[in-house]
């Protein structure tokens, strides 16, 4: 199977490569794309030489533009697109279906993969998409179990692609208005979830206080490990007591279920974290390969070593295996 | 690893302005291996981020527009700044370097911010994007004897991180 692995630098674009990617997926500098975080993403001058930095260690490039154009300014989606075909990026992940048209339409050869945002969860969704716009692949959202990929492979016309390693999105991904309740900013339409600009950070005591917009997200007690200020993994006054109504901080890690994944019909495995740090990146991406060809209980004290890495230090395995169904 | 307090003392007493020389001079040299250092700052570059060592008596205020570099005795901070990350020494140096993942020593609680996430994200973002090795970038500042620095400071460095990165690496 296909390692996915995200760059939201070069910097981080080159240790991807060099930890064994087969494709690296990144985005523009600007509201195109779901990781529109300051001093994050790509230059078109940085993207060419990352395409050409790729293709020497025989590594593929996917350019994610993957946010919900916006009305009367469709142009910065347009020129985004063209100058990511112009630069010969070997896919273009795309959630809006007016841009998937454009595509479609306008660079036929051009391959194109339906992003996690465009929420494409069943066969008649994902079929629809590869006979009208051609659709090669389709990233599923998080909220599958292995028993519904299974069921879906067989009888869609494109390839699959899940995400396995990194944040967890709890919510139907591309129709969550949860940040943008909060803060009128969402990821679906401005590329950011939560936006710094709305995040406040402030030691009260003990406690290291979150909060997001006007909501107070989180309290953590002092040596508790902190998560991301998100409204779907706060913790809220409940009935009496403080409880995370959602999910906890918490990050996604399905690795262990990699065989079933493949037998499912899988086949590529997407890391999570274009925001995340150069280190992160070589880090997560060097161990998953090593794990892609390791024996069961090898893969088990390998992923191990990652938890420290995760949102909230810990890990789950989220919808992929409902067991409280 | 915390940097020893034995080394840590004797920087309460050292004159400021010695050690802002010091600290400016080391400021300068990195920024002219990185001239594009603080381009993905963007519209924070005028904005003033506090680094706080944890393990130091000594705070650094950096304002990148104006290329400057500050260092105060805590708890004095030239005032307002915008943003501050507090954490012991060798972690900061390392996220200079991009060699630990912010997110990760925050997760940890290694590491706290304060102030304007958005501007602390880019600055961030900027350092992680730049290929800043210290030893190599600054080593060059003593001459002939550059390599015997460096090789020094990349031991230091490799033992520093080594108590950071265990868990993991």
């Amino acid at each position: 199977m296909e390692l996915i692995c995200p760059a939201g630098t070069p910097a981080a674009f080159r240790e991807a490569v060099d930890a064994g990617a087969n494709a690296v997926y990144c985005g523009f500098r600007d509201e195109t794309n779901a990781r529109n975080f300051p001093g994050l993403n790509f230059s078109r001058d940085e993207l060419r030489e990352a395409i050409a930095y790729a293709r020497r260690h025989g590594t593929q490039t996917f350019v994610a533009l993957n946010t919900f154009m916006r009305a009367g300014d469709e142009e910065i989606w347009y020129r985004a697109a063209a100058d990511a075909v112009a630069l010969k990026a070997d896919a273009l992940i795309l959630a809006d279906f007016g841009l998937m048209a454009h595509v479609a339409e306008h660079y036929p050869q051009q391959r194109l993969h339906v992003s996690v945002q465009a929420s494409a969860s069943n066969v008649d969704a994902i079929n629809f998409l590869v006979d009208a716009f051609h659709a090669k692949r389709v990233v599923l959202p998080r909220t599958l179990t292995i028993a519904d990929i299974a069921r879906i492979a067989p009888q869609i016309r494109c390839e699959i692609e899940v995400f396995v390693f990194g944040g967890l999105c709890v919510m139907a991904e591309g129709r969550c208005s949860l940040s943008s309740y909060a803060t009128g900013k969402s990821p679906n339409m401005n590329g950011v979830c939560s936006p710094a600009s709305h995040v406040r950070y402030r030691q009260e005591g003990k406690e290291l206080v979150s909060e997001l917009g006007d909501y107070t997200i989180n309290r953590f007690p002092a040596g508790e490990a902190a998560g991301y200020p998100t409204l779907c993994k706060g913790r809220f006054d409940i009935a009496d007591s403080p409880a995370y109504a959602f999910e906890d901080p918490v990050s996604l890690d399905v690795m262990s279920e990699i065989d079933a994944l493949s037998a499912a019909g899988v086949s590529a495995l997407k890391i999570e974290g274009r925001q995340r740090g150069k280190a992160y990146v070589a880090e997560v991406v060097s161990t998953l390969k090593k794990a892609l060809s390791a024996s069961p209980a090898q893969r088990t004290a390998l992923l191990t070593r990652l938890r420290g890495l995760s949102e909230g230090q810990k890990t789950t395995s989220g919808a992929y295996e409902k067991r409280w169904r | 690893m915390e940097f020893p307090r034995l080394l840590a003392f004797p920087l309460n007493y050292m004159p400021l302005p010695a050690i802002e020389r010091a600290t400016g001079m080391l400021f300068r040299r990195v920024l002219k291996k990185h001239p594009d250092l603080f381009e993905r700052l963007g519209e924070h570059k005028t904005k003033r981020f506090a680094f706080l060592p944890s393990d130091l008596p000594l705070a650094f205020t950096v304002e990148p527009a104006a290329l400057s570099i500050r260092v105060t005795r805590k708890p004095a901070i030239p005032s307002p700044v915008d943003a501050s990350v507090e954490g012991p020494l060798f972690l900061l140096l390392s996220l200079l370097e991009g060699r630990c993942d912010a997110d990760a020593l925050f997760f940890s609680r290694d590491l706290s911010v304060t102030g304007d996430m958005e501007a602390m994200l880019a600055m961030r973002n900027a350092l992680d994007g730049a290929d800043i090795d210290l030893p190599r970038d600054l080593s060059t500042l003593a001459g002939p004897l550059a390599p015997f620095f460096g090789r020094v400071a990349q031991d230091i460095r490799r033992r520093a991180l080594t108590d950071e990165t265990s868990p993991w690496n």
